[in-house]
């Protein structure tokens, strides 16, 4: 094999000749073409939330209509309607709170999984995918039921547990494989100097995979905010959360195009700052960690 | 790579527990209805809207008693409500439900009777509410369950500018056939105008309503009186064909989509010429920023057997039985469906979103009759002959005049439209879903006959 | 000090297999308490998922022998099988089995495929990457449910939607898109939100693969077809398996898009579908909990037949070490 001193860091083929960059050009044209057309949707539903109702169910499509913040007066209650902050911060709070007790459990579990393994941790990995395997809805009676005999209906830490335990399995694939790639080295030198399991856990793990633990992070953040049928079913007056909030403008006794896009702008809002802003530690968390 | 220290992470990772402890301490938490506060959960009609918008500044103030609303989309509350009354779970006080569950919620004691509430508050005047409306309310006890917020029947709507241009005439009392004849001449007198809008949205409250009410002229029936399914009964089958036949020959685009707001949005943008449906409709065609305002005509729905052939629906207040705030929540439906409520949002929101249908002393009132005149009247003959326990030409098993009242007709119901939405989509045809759904219709009917 | 030859094997020493560790009759003596020692930061996951997880999925196993419609309570009787029998014989739930694999079958393989070229094409530099990259992961970040009712009544309504608002721009038909073809429509929404998602695993394999060896190739004379035939595919076949994988898991449980778009009518009803309808508007909470025992049973089958794509998975992590 012919040994080719690498270039220090490739991050793609660079194009050769001048055919191959005219090829060049013109894919990168594609590419902006399809952004453009998968973000489209997202971006009309942008211009619709600033449209009046009338204007926003006309047919051909009113682009140029004039511009109004009724659709966000609506979302936001201005004229005496609900309150979507309740909601919002219900959303927020079980986010959190779910994500931060997923990465409790997920990391020490992640390490006996990777680092340190248990015997079968296979079978272990395969139980934690089995239980993302059963319909949701086919358990909710049960967990209605029994939230209804213990108080725990309409309460948001019902919806924490639940939505923890929803995503410790993605957190867990996730953990382990980020757990996986760190230096066999280092935690033995750490054992040999005697280091108990939490504090090879705190000062050394949890640095060196700290953007796993972002990444996994923002992954469960983004499905818990994402849920529905959890709050639709379990929730109803003080934990209502976001997207069950969406639902209540979708009226079917007249126009809503306008008020229904308002609303799923804010209410995506949190996810897509996140999603922008984190897209690298996005891309991370959904190779498992293949990229560093 | 960049190594995250821990010292590093101990900035973020504290920002990140302050905020989520102030979300906690803000927002959250959990637990029922305590204190003075009682829960509305209700459907996101126009009416429920302004009434949510109504209540801080108005109930609230006057007596005390904070409402928190949970409003949800029809199909969204219905399934909400049956959840939580059928497991008596509490969560809300007050529902709107409608004459259609009425029934069997109170024969297995999920509603609380409102009969000493109703004889203890004068002010509300049990007698001004609409007979037909109290009968659907009252189950085979005898006993009141639930107040009117607001009801409806259906009735025909048209366009008379269009009617005139055309030289067509619309009948005092008019048929379904003559109905056809004038859809076909009114097809196409405006650019992408369709002759009439008519449901087709699969759904036992969308297609299968204003569907029941023209089999129900026609002769036909779901039931016999000893339960015997007649889905495939001549009667049945000619009026579904009629049906289907209208809406594809002279009906809107995608008909089998099409469901109250289509049809309002239709006709309000100017797409169809005629419209079949609710009562309620009435008040957006004539509201302050509709473009057809003053523009639609109203006449009684079409007939062909019977004399009258309007649905009789009504969203009601029922009080949940489990509810510890009854007293509270039986202040609050009287507020909601008193007199005074009509008028506070007849001089705020307009007469024409007044939640009418339910009393005598609406269509006596004459700042509602000034301004709704053009549908008021028509809606008060619609409800009043309104029969709900003989609504056709045949005796009935059970009440009910767009829907058999029995609890399984949400699903049977709902599972018929979509075989009959599909023929309206062209996907199979009339004779081929009616077999379908008199299968479905025989194993609902079979369960009743050996009670 | 801890002697490297009774040390509890650390990854990379002895990568442990899944049929080796249990029949290897030549072990040192096990020491019990490391061995809990091991276990031990994996029990509370493993208890919580257990408890959270299985215990209502027993409830509802006892609650499907029941014959129990919740409009009739005092009517709630033990049914034993019977209710399984129902739900086995009923013909809409054979067709909900064939809808769900369908919908998740087309969705997954088009957006793996979607996602793999647009993966390639954000390979190469161009001006503007991060932008369209951004603009290409925004489908996966907007709430589900405010997508499909974006779907539905923005893009897809035959008389105000943007689809057919386009249409009539250039003078086309104006199809009845949820009535023409439901399934199609549910699928397209479906892989306009998960492309973003496979784009972006095949993205980050992309990025790892062995450069040198491709420019090596190049030099050879290789074309692209064949580097990416022979080496770059191969590479990702790690990632397409990852991909698929975790796509088909949440999309066969996909709720909101059905409920949304079509509420189930025109055959588009899938399983999760039939089950929460059979919960909710024909109120046999018995019917609906055979439904979804029959469901668990089915897809740990199939699950256990995708072990293999998973063990390959396991195979090759372990191997990485």
């Amino acid at each position: 094999m012919t040994s080719l001193t690498a270039p220090a860091a490739i991050t793609s083929v660079p194009p050769a000749t001048r055919r191959a960059k005219r090829r060049g050009a013109a894919l990168g044209l594609l590419a902006w073409f399809v952004g453009i057309l998968f973000v489209l949707p997202v971006l009309w539903m942008l211009l619709t939330s600033f449209h009046s109702e009338s204007d926003a169910a006309t047919n051909p499509p009113s682009l140029a209509a004039p511009l109004t913040l009724d659709g966000y007066k609506t979302f936001f209650g201005v004229d005496g309607g609900a309150s979507p902050w309740p909601a919002l911060l219900n959303s927020m709070g079980t986010s959190i709170f779910s994500t931060l007790f997923v990465l409790v459990l997920a990391l020490p579990a992640a390490f006996a999984l990777s680092i340190r393994p248990v015997r079968k941790w296979t079978d272990v990995m395969f139980f934690f995918l089995s239980t993302k395997m059963l319909p949701v809805v086919a358990g909710l009676l049960p967990v209605y039921l029994f939230a209804k005999d213990t108080g725990f209906l309409d309460n948001v830490w019902l919806l924490v547990i639940l939505y923890t335990s929803m995503n410790l399995p993605i957190a867990v694939w996730m953990m382990q494989s980020f757990l996986a790639d760190i230096p066999v080295s280092i935690i033995e030198a750490a054992q040999m100097d005697g280091a108990r399991l939490t504090t090879i856990l705190w000062r050394v793990v949890a640095p060196i995979a700290g953007p796993g633990i972002a990444a996994t992070s923002l992954i469960c953040f983004i499905f818990s905010w994402n849920e529905m049928l959890f709050a639709q079913v379990l929730t109803g007056v003080v934990a209502q959360t976001a997207p069950a909030f969406l639902t209540g403008f979708v009226t079917s006794q007249g126009l809503f195009l306008a008020q229904v896009c308002a609303a799923s702008m804010v209410i995506s809002l949190p996810v897509l700052a996140a999603g922008f802003a984190a897209q690298d530690k996005l891309v991370q968390g959904l190779s498992l960690g293949a990229v560093k | 790579m960049p190594v995250l220290t821990l010292r590093a992470a101990r900035i973020p990772v504290v920002a990140l527990t302050a905020g989520a402890l102030l979300a906690g301490c803000a927002g959250m938490g959990g637990g029922s209805s305590g204190g003075n506060t009682i829960n509305v959960l209700m459907v996101n009609n126009p009416q429920m809207m302004d009434l949510q918008k109504l209540t801080a500044k108005h109930f609230t103030k006057e007596t005390g008693i904070k409402v928190k609303f949970t409003v949800l989309p029809e199909n969204d509350v219905r399934d909400k409500i049956s959840q939580d009354f059928s497991n008596q779970a509490g969560q809300y006080d007050v529902a709107t439900i409608s004459n259609f569950e009425v029934p069997f919620y109170a024969e297995n004691s999920w509603l609380m009777p409102l009969d000493e509430h109703v004889a203890k508050d004068k002010a509300f005047d049990q007698k001004d509410i609409l007979p037909p409306m109290r009968q659907s309310l009252t189950a085979g006890d005898g006993q009141l369950y639930a107040e009117p917020f607001y009801g409806e029947s259906s009735f025909l709507m048209y366009r008379k500018d269009i009617f005139a241009e055309k030289h067509l005439k619309m009948p005092a009392r008019p048929t379904w056939n003559q109905v056809a004849d004038l859809a076909a001449k009114a097809d196409g007198a405006r650019k992408g105008m369709n002759g009439i809008c008519l449901r087709g949205l699969p759904g036992w409250g969308e297609l299968m309503a204003p569907l029941t009410t023209v089999v129900n002229t026609f002769g036909g029936t779901w039931f016999t009186k000893d339960w015997k399914a007649q889905l495939t009964s001549p009667e049945f089958v000619k009026a579904t064909k009629f049906y289907v036949d209208l809406v594809r020959k002279h009906g809107e685009a995608g008909a089998s989509q099409s469901g109250f707001a289509e049809c309002l949005n239709n006709l309000t943008q100017g797409k169809s010429a005629m419209w079949y449906d609710a009562t309620s409709a009435a008040g957006s065609l004539e509201g302050a920023k509709s473009p057809v305002k003053g523009k639609i005509g109203y006449v009684q729905a079409p007939v062909e057997k019977t004399d009258s052939s309007g649905w009789l629906y009504t969203w009601a207040w029922g009080v949940q039985k489990a509810s510890r705030n009854s007293d509270k929540a039986w202040k609050f439906i009287s507020w909601a469906s008193s007199k005074e409520y009509e008028k506070l949002v007849g001089k705020t929101f307009g007469w024409s979103n007044v939640p009418a249908g339910k009393r005598a002393s609406t269509y006596a009132n004459q700042d509602y009759r000034d301004s709704a005149g053009a549908f008021s009247e028509v809606t008060r003959k619609a409800i009043t002959s309104a029969k709900p326990r003989d609504p056709g030409v045949q005796e009935r098993p059970t009440m009910g005049i767009q829907f058999v009242d029995i609890p399984e007709f949400a699903d049977l119901g709902t599972k018929v439209a979509q075989e009959i939405s599909a023929a309206i989509a062209g996907k199979q045809s009339v004779d081929e879903a009616l077999k379908t759904s008199q299968k479905l219709a025989e194993k609902v009917g079979e369960e009743y006959r050996d009670e | 000090m801890s002697n490297p030859t009774t040390a509890v094997p650390v990854r990379g020493e002895r990568p442990p297999t899944m049929a080796a560790t249990s029949r290897n009759t030549s072990k040192p003596p096990r020491n019990r308490a490391r061995e809990w020692a091991t276990r031990a930061p994996l029990m509370p996951a493993l208890i919580f998922l257990i408890v959270v997880t299985q215990l209502p999925f027993v409830a509802t196993l006892v609650i499907s022998l029941f014959d129990w419609n919740s409009f009739r309570p005092d009517k709630r009787a033990f049914a034993g099988l019977e209710n399984y029998t129902t739900v086995a014989s009923d013909p809409a739930l054979r067709e909900s089995i064939l809808t769900t694999v369908l919908l998740t079958a087309t969705v997954v393989i088009v957006s793996v495929v979607l996602g793999l070229a647009l993966a390639l094409l954000l390979d190469r530099k161009f001006r503007g990457r991060g932008l369209v990259r951004t603009m290409l992961i925004a489908p996966f970040l907007v709430v589900p449910v405010a997508s499909a009712l974006l779907w539905k009544h923005a893009l897809y309504n035959p008389e105000y939607g943007l689809f057919n608002g386009v249409l009539n721009w250039l003078g086309g038909p104006q199809p009845q898109w949820l009535s023409d073809m439901p399934l199609m429509a549910v699928e397209a929404s479906l892989i306009w939100q998960w492309t973003p998602f496979m784009m972006l695993i095949l993205l980050a394999g992309l990025q790892g693969r062995p450069l040198d060896m491709i420019e090596a190739a190049r030099l050879d004379g290789a074309s692209n077809w064949q580097i990416f035939r022979f080496l770059t595919l191969p590479h990702l076949r790690r990632y397409l398996e990852l991909g698929t994988l975790l796509g088909s898991i949440y999309i066969v449980q996909n709720f909101d898009a059905v409920f949304t778009l079509t509420r189930g009518g025109l055959d588009t009803a899938n399983l999760p579908y039939t089950i929460y309808e059979t919960f909710y508007n024909a109120h046999e909470y018995g019917l609906a909990s055979a439904a979804g025992v029959l469901v668990v049973i089915g897809t740990i089958i199939i699950a256990t037949f995708a072990l293999r794509v998973v063990s390959s998975l396991f195979r090759e992590e372990a191997s990485r070490a």
